[in-house]
């Protein structure tokens, strides 16, 4: 129940965003994360935008992992 | 899809398996508290890849499978009234109550509807004037700030056919409640992405300065889960107890602090009944006196819920990591996801279900 899916802010309209995942477009509440922008990504649950998605963060998670791994098999 | 796919690379995933594999590790129990992450967890063959010592036990984060009976009971007694349509979320249909289940409810003429979002069910008030909508509100925190942003909605629109049947529960507490009896030894703690997405790393700060376990918040993709089992294992052989957290994408130390002023601006916390596991003090939700016009619970009279469980189902020490599902005796024979006799089974992120479906 605690599914939540990334989707990219595509439009904004007043407190309602369209947003795109896997080429589908919905619409999602920016209630919760008011201070999005197009082009950033959310958590997707239920309707809502429940976070926005650190893509920096994304991307220094993924170098870590491939770090750990090629570390390991020196 | 993008932020998804990364982190199902099947390359990267080989070697951390190796790994994680090759790690000498005394015998450790880790609990995943969420039925998401459960339920990614077989569905990516994690157990498999895991050495033997390190033992995967499922929590109680299934929030459909720890609805007490007892509020699946009152809410069938509610639509007995034809004006009330009773909403709610498509994982409570099947849920048995103690002698019926929305879907059967339903079947049998009672108007219930399954809703994807709390919004379609605020929007059905807005177009039936002359009913009563009831929205069934489970989940946990990842969902509640939803439930309270439609209760702020439905104020807005001064909407008076509009009601919440609360059922919420919060996470961090009934951790507390789980280490706090000795059932079950617990080394680490994989905490739940999506609820820490709102409530941030803090509220879990109790686990590792009071009962000194580690925890790591972990996000839902196989990489995410595999790293974060590593991360704990590197807690675990240091001695040290931190709360780590492995989704930084999404988590924070503070949350999501709109979403949480939004929640805590419309519930206030209340103890709750879990099914199979009883009463936990502070895990509840209630709405606050200046919305409790929207509860239903208040406007149609309705006893809190309590659970009556049948004996003979073991899902309260499945939910409590006591016990593996196949120790069911009913495990798929009396029950499967066709005929469940416990919530555990029907859920599609219940312990039994995912046991049946995967193992
Ligand atoms: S297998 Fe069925 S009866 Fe046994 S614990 Fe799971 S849900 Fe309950």
């Amino acid at each position: 129940m605690c599914l939540a899916i990334p989707a990219k802010v595509i439009k904004i309209d007043e407190l309602n965003a369209q947003v795109e995942l896997g080429g589908l477009i919905r619409q999602a509440s920016i209630m919760l994360v008011p201070d999005i922008n197009i082009g950033d990504y959310v958590l997707l649950h239920a309707g809502f935008a429940i976070q926005k998605i650190d893509e920096q963060e994304a991307t220094e998670t993924l170098s870590l992992l491939s770090q750990l791994t090629i570390d390991d098999n020196q | 899809m993008k932020l998804v796919d990364e982190f199902r690379d099947s390359a990267i995933a080989k070697r951390l398996a190796s790994k994680l594999q090759a790690r000498k590790t005394a015998a450790v129990n880790l609990m995943e508290v969420c039925g998401t992450h459960t339920v990614a967890i077989f569905k990516h063959g994690i157990r498999q890849i895991l050495p033997q010592s390190v033992k995967l036990i499922s929590g109680p984060g299934c929030p459909v499978c720890v609805t007490p009976n007892n509020d699946i009971d009152n809410a069938i007694t509610l639509v007995q009234d034809t004006s009330v349509i009773l909403t709610t979320f498509g994982d409570m249909m099947k849920v048995p109550g103690t002698s019926s289940s929305f879907q059967y409810e339903k079947a049998a003429g009672a108007d219930i509807r399954v809703v994807y979002s709390v919004l379609d069910a605020l929007q059905m008030a807005r177009d039936n004037p002359d009913r009563k909508v009831v929205f069934l509100g489970v989940g946990f925190e990842t969902t509640t700030p939803t439930i309270a942003a439609a209760i702020l909605e439905a104020q807005r629109l001064k909407l008076n056919n509009f009601f919440l049947f609360p059922a919420h529960k919060v996470v961090p507490p009934a951790m507390r409640a789980l280490l706090s009896s000795d059932d079950v030894k617990i080394d680490g703690f994989i905490c739940p992405g999506h609820v820490s997405a709102i409530i941030g790393s803090k509220p879990y700060e109790f686990i590792a300065k009071e009962y000194g376990i580690p925890c790591v918040i972990a996000g839902f993709e196989p990489l995410d889960i595999m790293l974060a089992i590593d991360m704990l294992l590197d807690q675990i052989a240091s001695g040290k107890s931190q709360i780590e957290i492995q989704y930084r994408r999404a988590v924070s130390a503070e949350g999501n602090v709109v979403a949480l002023g939004i929640l805590n601006r419309v519930f206030e916390v209340t103890d709750a009944y879990w099914r199979g596991i009883g009463e936990i003090p502070g895990t509840g939700l209630k709405l606050r006196a200046e919305y409790r016009k929207f509860d239903a619970k208040d406007v149609f009279g309705i006893e809190s819920g309590y659970d009556t469980e049948k004996e003979s189902c073991q899902c309260g020490d499945i939910l409590r990591g006591i016990l593996d599902p196949p120790s069911c005796s009913f495990f798929g024979k009396a029950c499967t996801p066709e005929h469940p006799v416990g919530p555990c089974m029907v859920s599609s992120e219940g312990s039994c279900a995912a046991w049946y479906l995967y193992q």
